[in-house]
C-alpha cells in the first residue's frame, strides 16, 4: 500500500532529523513552506470534505479520517523530536551560563569580595 | 606528610551530601591542601559543610548534574595556577584517600596523563550480583566502543593532568559523563593507566548511590547524543 511507503519515509525522515540537524536558516524555510502546504491542504480539505477520503483511498486507507489519524502521528512524533532537541540545546547553553556564574561567584568569594546571596535552590526535584 | 600536596586539586561534585561531606573534606585536606566541592544546587546546607571543612566552594545555581558538576569543579581547578594534577572524588566517603598518592605518582613520573580508579583490579571491593553484572555490561560496552583496556570503566575516581582537564570538556550533563571521559581520552589518545581503589559501600553510599534502573537512561543518553 501507497500509505506504508510514505509513513516508513516519515518514520525514517525522523531518524535522519536525529542524526543530522545542520543548516538551521535552510531547515527553517523548509519547515516554513510545509507549513503553508498543510495549511493548504487544510482549507481544501475544509472546502471538500469527500477530498480527504478520495486521498486516502488512493494511498490504500479506507477514510480520510484514518489518513489524517496516520498523518497526525507522525507529525506529532517530528513535533516531540524538535522540540526535544531544541530543550538539550536550552539545556547545554544553562548549563554554560550557570557554570560562568558559580565560577565567577567562587572566584570573587577567594577573593574576598563579598557577593550578593545565589538565590536558593529549590529542593523539590 | 612531608611533602607538600599543594599541586595537587581534589574536585568532589557534591549534591545533598551535607551529612557526609564535610567529613570527607577534613580527611583529603589533611594530606592534600586544595579540596574543590561544586554544590549541585543542594537543598540541605551542603555548601556551609564544605565551606566549614575549609574547602573551596563553588556553587551552581541550580541542579545540573553529575557531569555538569565535575566539569565546573575541573574548570575552577584550572584557574589555579598551582594546580598541575586534578583528581575527581566522589563526596559520599566510598573511595579510599590513600589511593590518591600512586595514582598522582604514576603522573608524576610521566607514566601517564590520566589514572583511572578500579574496583576490579582486586577483590577488596565487595560489589553485589547485580550491580557486578550491570558493570561488567557497561565495561564491555565501553571496551568494544573506544578501545580502551580498562578493568572499570564507572569509577568516580581519577586523576589526570592539565592537558586532560582541558580536553575533558563534558557535554553529557548527567550520569553519562563516566563513558564520555573514556571517549574523549581514547580520541585524543591520551596515555592512560588503571589502579586498583577500594570501595567501601556504605549503607549510606548504597543509599545515595545510582539505582540499576538508570544504566538504562546512560545507555539512552549516549545513543542519542
Amino acid at each position: 500500500m501507497l500509505i506504508q511507503v510514505f509513513l516508513i519515509a516519515a518514520t525514517l525522515g525522523l531518524v535522519v532529523v536525529l542524526l543530522q540537524r545542520r543548516g538551521t536558516a535552510r531547515t527553517r524555510a523548509w519547515k516554513r513552506l510545509i507549513m503553508v502546504a498543510l495549511a493548504g491542504a487544510a482549507v481544501v480539505s475544509i472546502l471538500y470534505p469527500d477530498l480527504t477520503t478520495r486521498v486516502a483511498n488512493f494511498v490504500g486507507v479506507g477514510r480520510g479520517t484514518d489518513l489524517l489519524l496516520y498523518l497526525l502521528v507522525a507529525v506529532f512524533l517530528y513535533v516531540v523530536v524538535g522540540f526535544y532537541l531544541k530543550f538539550r540545546d536550552v539545556e547545554r547553553q544553562l548549563t554554560v551560563l550557570a557554570r560562568r556564574l558559580a565560577i565567577d561567584e567562587a572566584t570573587q568569594r577567594q577573593l574576598g569580595i563579598r557577593v550578593a546571596a545565589a538565590p536558593r535552590a529549590s529542593a523539590d526535584d | 606528610m612531608s611533602i607538600t600536596q599543594s599541586d595537587v586539586c581534589v574536585v568532589i561534585p557534591v549534591y545533598n551530601e551535607a551529612a557526609v561531606v564535610g567529613d570527607v573534606v577534613r580527611e583529603l585536606r589533611q594530606t592534600y591542601p586544595l579540596v574543590v566541592c561544586v554544590d549541585d544546587g543542594s537543598g540541605d546546607g551542603s555548601s556551609q559543610a564544605v565551606l566549614d571543612a575549609g574547602a573551596l566552594l563553588v556553587r551552581h545555581p541550580i541542579n545540573l548534574g553529575q557531569g555538569a558538576a565535575l566539569r565546573t569543579g575541573i574548570e575552577y581547578a584550572m584557574t589555579l595556577p598551582q594546580v598541575r594534577w586534578f583528581v575527581t572524588f566522589d563526596a559520599d566517603g566510598q573511595h579510599d584517600i590513600v589511593a590518591i598518592e600512586p595514582m598522582v605518582e604514576l603522573l608524576r613520573t610521566a607514566q601517564a596523563q590520566i589514572v583511572f580508579g578500579s574496583r576490579f583490579l582486586d577483590r577488596r571491593s565487595e560489589i553485589g550480583g547485580a550491580k557486578r553484572a550491570v558493570l561488567r555490561a557497561a565495561i564491555w560496552y565501553t571496551r568494544s566502543s573506544t578501545g580502551l583496556a580498562l578493568t572499570d570503566t564507572h569509577n568516580g575516581m581519577r586523576v589526570f593532568d592539565r592537558e586532560v582537564a582541558e580536553a575533558l570538556d563534558l557535554q553529557m550533563n548527567g550520569m553519562a559523563h563516566a563513558s564520555e571521559v573514556l571517549s574523549i581520552v581514547a580520541r585524543r589518545k591520551f596515555r592512560y593507566a588503571e589502579l586498583p581503589v577500594h570501595i567501601r559501600y556504605t549503607t549510606y553510599s548504597k543509599s545515595k548511590g545510582q539505582p540499576l534502573i538508570n544504566g538504562v537512561n546512560i545507555l539512552f543518553d549516549l545513543l542519542l547524543k
